[in-house]
């Protein structure tokens, strides 16, 4: 008995730690901003408690409703594109035929450490359409100086950068979860006849799925946060990438811009919403195929 | 040094309470508690400043100013008790973010803030500022150039801040440019833009002036020379909104038509293409402000002994006016736990003459005080980088014609966001600018309205 007991007590004090800190870091946040998304502060008149208000008017926002499409668009467009990349790179890395393949992979991953502000930087001048290189080039060549930093191409742009930056990191997944499948795999396969390609096909990517889901579930939370990329190219690009273009950026800058906290927390509680929504009909698509 | 100002504080507290009833205590509290918009601009004896500076006290003092520790010796060699520890949390938008952000947890907040002038307001409105006239700060106004003091006065004769620099606006030009295409330096709007319209058909690789989609100051400071009051707030609720009036639609359609003429730049500003387009010669002019003159020796190296410098063309070349772009204040926070020696700094860091001085001379800072602008040392300066010209005098001639009612509304940076994503898109996108000012007046007269103003005219 006295060593049943023991064993009870053991659970809730291993999980203890993790609990505490699940609380304090993650509950207690969300709950304030639930509490905080109820009410309205003014400049004038103080805080007043608005009940859904915020949310109502937080439906019916064109910004916010904005934001949230363009960084769906960025998702369904930007992420099968690096995702393709990084498995493509795993594949070739673990395939044994490349030389070099410490340095690529170790050049592939460098894009990643590089802090986004350095990015955002050298990617503004690479795009700059006055004294960017390629801007140069297609002067000197007569041809159309490219606008990157336009209207219609910014949204391919900050596609371009992000990928550029978190190729390296999916592939590192990719490629380590590829490194554990056991090699007697490959031999049966090799036995049973099918060349390179067909255990890249058969045997490998099958094996990668659990991988390939953790990446597009980053991938997902990724491309909904959007904020860094668009938040440094805002400042070279004005006209263009506005203080609503990601819902992310459109809530920062309403509670440190316009003042407006309450409205925020609302615009973030939405956006965290959807996301989990998303996600989950990610993981539910993807496990209905698992299990036909 | 806490334990001790706090038992020092507690000390000061029983002697006070033992000179004055109980009562009298109490109904000071009370005056002092209801804060700065108030009439309780009581003054400090001469006593308790004495003793407070004499008190063992560290202050803190946000500031992005580089190498402010000269000044900041000078201060504390006169008062040997006062530390003072300088924090930089980012220059501007970045430093009043955090500011917020501190006033808003109740804890975190420095002592004393660099605050610019049009930032004054935005804080002020949520009772953050202390009102530095019971420290003496009144009898400073005739060392400070009028218009700086108008801008750091409240509605009701508060002293929110002390003056620090300055930036009274000018056009630094390209001679060589100039006389290339046998232009005359402009003297009104017209002959500007007839100008920009000569130059860049002359060479389409320059512009005259880049007038930047993303620098909200510098149209405000185009508004203010042009004798506008796009924000007229009277009493703490009301505000009269007016960015879309007459005035700004004159500078609008004239903006507005040279950019979509395609003969001024709007490329964005303090950025590297933009400090490029310097070196490289894409722009002929840079409407700027005091400060510009230094900033610029510094970023475009390759254009040494090119540049003069001229005030800005003018509306009504009878009435020579200027408007303000940038400079900056000293302000003292109403949370702060030592407002005696906080106020004595700031008033100190900005007034003394040696301070002052150094302001202008270690850190280019263009002065805000009356004695500096006539110093001879000072105007008679004389930068290669200008062909000799005497600069300083110039913008010292300038700030005379600086208008002095011109106010900021108490929600700046939403103000310059909004002109950013209207205004400034329009020229950039070369579309209808006057059209842009009235989404500008709407988007400001709603948030205002949703933050409980009262909203007038517009």
């Amino acid at each position: 008995m006295a060593a049943v007991r023991r064993h009870r007590s053991a659970g809730p004090l291993f999980v203890a730690p993790f609990l505490v800190l699940f609380l304090l870091l993650f509950l207690a946040p969300l709950g304030y901003a639930a509490y905080l998304s109820l009410f309205q502060e003014r400049l004038i008149g103080g805080t007043v408690f608005v009940g859904l208000d915020n949310y109502v008017q937080a439906l019916g926002d064109s910004q916010l409703l904005h934001g949230v499409g363009r960084v769906a668009l960025f998702f369904v467009i930007q992420v099968p594109v690096m995702l393709l990349l990084a498995l493509l790179f795993a594949l070739a890395l673990d395939s044994g035929l490349l030389r070099l393949a410490r340095v690529i992979r170790l050049g592939i991953f460098v894009p990643y450490a590089v802090p986004s502000v350095v990015a955002a930087l050298m990617w503004g001048y690479l795009y700059g359409p006055d004294f960017g290189p390629f801007a140069q080039l297609s002067r000197k060549l007569d041809l159309p100086v490219p606008h990157f930093l336009s209207d219609g191409w910014m949204l391919g742009s900050l596609a371009n950068i992000v990928t550029w930056e978190f190729v390296g990191y999916n592939m590192i997944i990719l490629y380590a979860a590829l490194r554990t499948i056991p090699h007697e795999l490959y031999e049966a396969a090799a036995m049973d006849g099918a060349g390179a390609w067909r255990i890249a096909w058969s045997v490998k990517l099958p094996a990668l799925r659990p991988a390939l889901m953790l990446t597009l579930l980053f991938s997902v939370i990724g491309s909904f946060q959007l904020f860094n990329e668009p938040n440094l190219l805002m400042k070279i690009a004005p006209a263009v990438i506005s203080s609503s273009y990601t819902a992310n950026l459109y809530a920062y800058s309403l509670a440190f811009t316009g003042n407006q906290v309450n409205y925020a927390a609302t615009v973030s509680f939405l956006l965290g919403l959807l996301i989990v929504i998303v996600s989950y009909g990610v993981l539910l698509t993807a496990n209905r195929r698992r299990t036909p | 040094m806490p334990r001790n100002t706090s038992s020092m504080s507690r000390r000061l507290f029983l002697t006070t309470t033992g000179a004055l009833s109980l009562g009298a205590a109490l109904t000071a509290c009370g005056g002092g508690d209801s804060g700065g918009s108030s009439g309780s601009a009581k003054p400090v004896g001469q006593a308790d400043i004495d003793k407070a500076m004499k008190t063992p006290t560290q202050l803190t003092f946000w500031t992005w100013v580089p190498n402010i520790a000269k000044e900041i010796a000078l201060f504390e060699k006169k008062y040997p008790a006062i530390k003072v520890k300088v924090v930089n949390a980012g220059q501007g938008t970045p430093q009043y973010t955090k500011l917020r952000t501190a006033l808003k947890a109740g804890t975190g907040a420095p002592d004393m803030v660099q605050l610019e002038y049009q930032a004054i307001p935005t804080f002020t409105i949520t009772d953050s500022l202390l009102d530095l006239r019971p420290y003496g700060a009144d009898a400073l106004k005739s060392r400070f150039v009028d218009w700086t003091w108008g801008q750091i006065s409240g509605t009701k004769g508060e002293v929110w801040a002390i003056p620090q620099d300055t930036g009274p606006m000018g056009m630094l030009y390209r001679k060589d440019i100039f006389d290339q295409h046998g232009i005359q330096v402009p003297k009104t709007w017209d002959e500007f833009a007839a100008a920009a319209r000569k130059l860049h058909k002359a060479d389409p690789g320059v512009y005259l002036t880049n007038l930047a989609a993303n620098q909200p100051a510098a149209w405000h400071g185009l508004l203010w020379q042009a004798g506008a009051k796009p924000y007229v707030t009277s009493g703490r609720s009301d505000i009269a909104i007016s960015v879309d009036d007459a005035v700004s639609k004159k500078l609008g359609d004239y903006w507005g038509g040279l950019a979509k003429e395609g003969v001024i730049s709007t490329d964005p500003d303090f950025t590297d293409a933009w400090y490029t387009g310097f070196n490289k010669g894409k722009y002929a002019t840079w409407l700027t402000a005091a400060w510009g003159p230094v900033f610029l020796s510094g970023s475009a190296k390759a254009t040494a002994g090119k540049w003069r410098a001229a005030p800005l063309p003018q509306w009504d070349p009878a009435k020579p006016s200027s408007g303000n772009w940038g400079g900056s204040t000293t302000a003292v926070l109403r949370s702060t736990k030592n407002p005696i020696a906080a106020a004595v700094f700031a008033q100190f860091l900005n007034s003394d003459p040696a301070s002052a001085k150094m302001f202008a001379t270690e850190q280019f800072f263009f002065p805000a005080t009356k004695a500096l602008l006539t110093d001879a040392e000072f105007t008679g300066d004389a930068p290669a980088f200008y062909g000799g010209q005497k600069v300083n005098q110039l913008f010292a001639e300038i700030g005379d014609t600086v208008n002095s009612t011109f106010q900021w509304p108490p929600f700046l940076d939403q103000a310059a966001t909004d002109w950013t994503e209207t205004v400034g898109k329009s020229l950039a996108d070369r579309s209808d600018t006057t059209a842009a000012l009235g989404s500008w007046q709407s988007r400001l007269t709603t948030y205002a309205k949703a933050q409980g103003f009262t909203v007038k005219g517009g």
